[in-house]
């Protein structure tokens, strides 16, 4: 008991400041890597302007055409679920808040925990079948690279170690716990340097391709 | 041109990264979802047309160079660097199977601008050795003769003898101070001379000043299809030239869609200043002319009609309404196809496509979507506002045995166009 307690103790302390300082350290310089590249100013006569339909585009672009949403639904559908399901598991759990809270002294009110256990479910069942769909479609079978399975694995953690402690499924409880803390630490130091990085680049995507058509007065 | 090397096309390449390019980069989950808005991947199922795939020498580079992970990787010899044998092998995916339509641009999940990114990785390609000989040799006779398809001025001003002693009308050429300079392009000249026909009767009715210029009469541009940014310097510079020398304050890019984005988008920024004239879409125009009242039709076509739009004047330069509020003018049974506007289908047959052997038998293929779109709307006449799109959808039908007049909208207005005896004076 008293080992796990301190592997306990340990991904609280040292390996949860390490990961939280690479974490933030990495985003902010892949950042600064991205948009210190620029772009040259467009010297065409603009026919309409760029930041309110780059902010457009950022929402837009969550929900699918239905013609190619008919073609592919499955990815659709398995995004949405576990971007949910990890979402709310991820910010609206309370504990999760408490310790946002003890962290950077703020927080927000939490979901009732059975909604955050089928939350927790649905985010499970999603990647799940993301893996199934990337295993056996020939076109993500063609672009998938071997940090699309580690980032999958990096995601799926997480959310499946945290289900089992929440549930008491695996003895000691500390070690269920402590592997948790551990993979979402594991999350973080690779968020920077993989395709984690979506969760904010996405934002500075979006909004060129709605900035750099809005300018030419496409709606995109 | 300096000669291709590999590391001249790696640099180009190196060049071309700016911050929107990583951010897709940054962006790509790998989902797959660019595949299923690829005609060339819908209609072949094959994988290796996904359009994200097309980027992997680009996607490379940025790698390397622009990331601290790809840097470590490079260190270590763990990097997968950009070869020959690979820049050979991506050439059918990033020319043959790729019209720059841009469908993928408006369908990526995270945003991410796919035809921007292929524009720029075939600058690489160019300065590798490695674009395809038929889009080559389109360039050099652009920058040779002055024409993709080798078109010399002799050749346009026989047409407009032509023009002129069937239709009386006149064709102006290097009139100083006309408000607008109209450019063409060669398969108009040489294919469609109805487009320059039906320009001089609209004009004449509408009261606008406008002139032909005979150093600057081409409008497509090479250049942009293949990737050379020098090339396609080479070739605005001179249309602006020509507006500069007859001081026009507008210069009207014709019913050509790549012709549009060359000189309304990419022009400015390939000469690096602005231009002292306005560029506009002739379909751009005529709904202008439409709205002021100088142009009226008669008598509306009865058979039902539908509209191709041409993917550079939708996805690169909003021209949707224009097109619909012309049509509505002229037929009373249109129908438009399903995916219309920023989701048309492209005809496969843009971006340089149309000029490369190579592709000829994907193209056909990949035609099915347009076969298919065009048959779903039942439509009995096809009404584009771009020759090469044209080309390429007549070609196709032929291929598929369909019967089915195609026409250009502008000749279509003139066709409707109520012409009084007297015009109007013209009007500044």
């Amino acid at each position: 008991m008293n080992e796990s307690m301190d592997f306990l103790i340990w991904t609280k302390g040292t390996a949860f400041d390490i990961a939280v300082t690479i974490f933030v350290i990495g985003v902010i310089l892949r950042l600064f890597e991205i948009i210190s590249l620029g772009r040259k100013q467009s010297l065409a006569e603009a026919k309409g302007t760029e930041f309110g339909p780059g902010m457009k585009t950022i929402f837009s672009r969550s929900v699918p055409d239905l013609g190619t949403f008919r073609r592919q639904p499955l990815t659709v559908v398995t995004g949405y679920m576990f971007h949910i399901g990890l979402f709310v598991s991820l910010f609206l759990f309370v504990p999760h808040i408490e310790l946002f809270r003890a962290t950077f002294g703020f927080g927000w009110p939490g979901l009732p925990t059975p909604v955050v256990d089928a939350a927790a479910v649905l985010a499970i069942v999603g990647l799940l079948a993301g893996l199934w769909h990337r295993i056996m479609n020939p076109v993500m079978q063609k672009i998938t690279t071997w940090e699309d399975w580690l980032v999958w694995a990096l995601t799926f953690l997480p959310i499946i170690t945290g289900y089992l402690a929440y549930h008491r499924m695996v003895n000691p409880y500390p070690v269920i716990l402590g592997l948790h803390i551990l993979s979402v630490e594991a999350l973080m130091i690779a968020f920077p340097f993989t395709k984690l990085m979506h969760t904010f680049t996405v934002f500075l995507s979006r909004w060129y391709n709605g900035a750099m058509s809005g300018r030419r007065g496409v709606e995109s | 041109m300096s000669e291709a090397t590999l590391e001249r096309g790696i640099n180009a390449l190196k060049e071309q990264i700016d911050a929107p390019v990583a951010a897709f980069f940054s962006s790509c989950v790998s989902c797959g979802m660019c595949a299923e808005a690829c005609l060339f991947y819908t209609e072949t199922g094959d994988p290796k047309y996904t359009p994200i795939y097309k980027l992997e020498p680009l996607r490379r580079v940025w790698e390397s160079e622009y990331t601290l992970i790809g840097k470590v990787k490079k260190a270590l010899g763990l990097h997968k660097p950009v070869t020959d044998e690979m820049l050979e092998e991506w050439q059918e995916l990033l020319y043959d199977s790729c019209t720059m339509c841009a469908r993928c641009s408006m369908i990526c999940p995270v945003g991410n601008d796919i035809a921007y990114m292929i524009r720029k990785t075939r600058e690489g390609m160019v300065a590798s050795g490695n674009a395809p000989e038929g889009v080559k040799g389109a360039s050099i006779r652009a920058v040779t003769i002055g024409s993709p398809m080798g078109v010399k001025l002799s050749a346009l001003e026989a047409q407009i003898k032509h023009i002129e002693a069937d239709s009386g009308l006149k064709i102006p050429m290097d009139v100083e101070g006309a408000d607008y300079l109209a450019l063409l392009s060669s398969m108009e000249i040489m294919n469609f001379p109805e487009y320059l026909e039906g320009l001089a009767k609209i004009f004449k009715q509408a009261g606008v000043s406008w002139t032909l210029c005979s150093t600057a009469f081409e409008a497509t541009n090479s250049g942009i299809q293949i990737g050379s940014s020098d090339i396609a310097r080479t070739l605005v510079q001179r249309i602006v030239d020509g507006a500069e020398r007859l001081k026009v304050k507008n210069v009207i890019s014709p019913e050509c869609g790549h012709a549009y984005t060359a000189i309304r988008w990419e022009g400015p920024n390939l000469i690096g200043r602005p231009f002292p004239f306005r560029v506009v879409h002739i379909l751009e125009l005529l709904d202008e002319l439409r709205a002021a009242g100088r142009i009226k039709t008669k008598g509306l076509e009865t058979e039902r009609h539908t509209f191709h739009d041409p993917c550079s004047l939708v996805r690169k330069g909003g021209v949707i309404d224009e097109p619909r509020r012309l049509m509505d003018m002229v037929t009373s049974n249109f129908v438009d196809m399903k995916d219309r506007g920023t989701l048309a289908w492209c005809c496969g047959g843009g971006g340089g496509v149309s000029s490369n052997e190579d592709a000829d038998e994907l193209r056909i293929k990949a035609f099915k979507k347009k076969r298919d779109q065009i048959a779903e709307t039942g439509a009995d006449v096809l009404v584009t506002a771009c020759a090469n799109c044209r080309l390429v959808i007549e070609e196709g039908l032929e291929e598929y045995n369909i019967e089915m007049p195609i026409v250009g909208l502008s000749e279509m207005i003139a066709d409707h166009l109520v012409v009084d005896e007297t015009p109007p004076e013209t009007k500044k």
